[in-house]
């Protein structure tokens, strides 16, 4: 068989879609799983704490992300389309002065990034967003 | 992964007591997630940085744990508060068990 440009394109595209779905088992439940296990079920309130992180990240690999929790104990990061739902988990000493943070995290897809604070009275704060992604970043 | 792990630390050399200072790190470490395949399609075994601290004079700033969906060459910026003169110390721990540290003198007037 000759391999024309237009069949190498048709290849090509259809093992992606292939590795596109096949990476997508219910995700979002083991971040509900993961989010739970971290509340114990406590009821999230939303406004307190805010997450900045792109709408459109051209590259999974480094997607920068900040967190700015005013009054939390910890802040921990979500994302629910990545094969492991937890990104990171910041716990905020006695000489951190404003509660932010940022870095740069691995996105597989586009998905929800998700933060959750553990305020200073126990109390739970919650923040997302979504981002789109071009390239995902998780490799495999 | 032992090899070309070198950490990098933005601290100010001066601030007045009681500012507000913001700090930046980078480490260099490639943050193998586990996740992916090599030409034969063996999965390449995790290998990445699990936990970073930051403290000044031996306290706490920040202490964070990380996953394998932090980005290669992994890279933090948060802010601290500077009572008096003294050091940073910043402490990378990788999953081999080798731990990477930098420290960082300021000087408050």
């Amino acid at each position: 068989m000759e391999l024309t440009r237009r069949k190498i394109l048709a290849i090509g595209s259809g093992t992606l879609a292939f590795a596109s779905l096949s990476g997508l088992p219910a995700f979002a439940n083991l971040t509900d799983d993961a989010i739970t296990s971290l509340t114990g079920g406590k009821e999230l309130g939303e406004g307190k704490i805010s997450l900045t992180a792109p709408e459109i990240a051209e590259n999974g690999n480094t997607v920068p992300i900040s967190i700015d929790a005013p009054g939390a104990v910890s802040v921990t990061l979500f994302a629910d389309g990545n094969p492991v739902p937890n990104v990171a988990t910041f716990k905020f000493g006695p000489l951190s002065a404003s509660r932010s943070a940022s870095t740069r995290i691995r996105l597989a897809s586009t998905q929800n990034v998700i933060a959750i604070a553990q305020m200073e009275d126990g109390t739970f704060q919650t923040a997302s967003s979504n981002v789109k992604v071009t390239i995902g970043g998780c490799g495999g | 992964m032992a090899s070309g792990v070198k950490p990098r630390v933005k601290v100010p050399k001066k601030a007045s007591a009681g500012e507000t200072i913001t700090i930046k790190t980078l480490i260099s470490h490639k943050m193998e997630s586990g996740q992916r395949k090599d030409d034969d399609g063996n999965v390449i075994p995790r290998s990445i940085i699990n936990r970073f601290t930051a403290d000044f004079n031996g306290q706490n700033v920040i202490d964070v744990t990380l996953e394998p969906a932090i980005s290669t060459n992994p890279y933090f910026q948060f802010d601290a508060v500077v009572p008096e003169s003294g050091e940073f110390k910043f402490t990378w721990y990788d999953d081999d068990g080798s731990v990477y540290e930098t420290a960082k003198k300021i000087k408050v007037s």
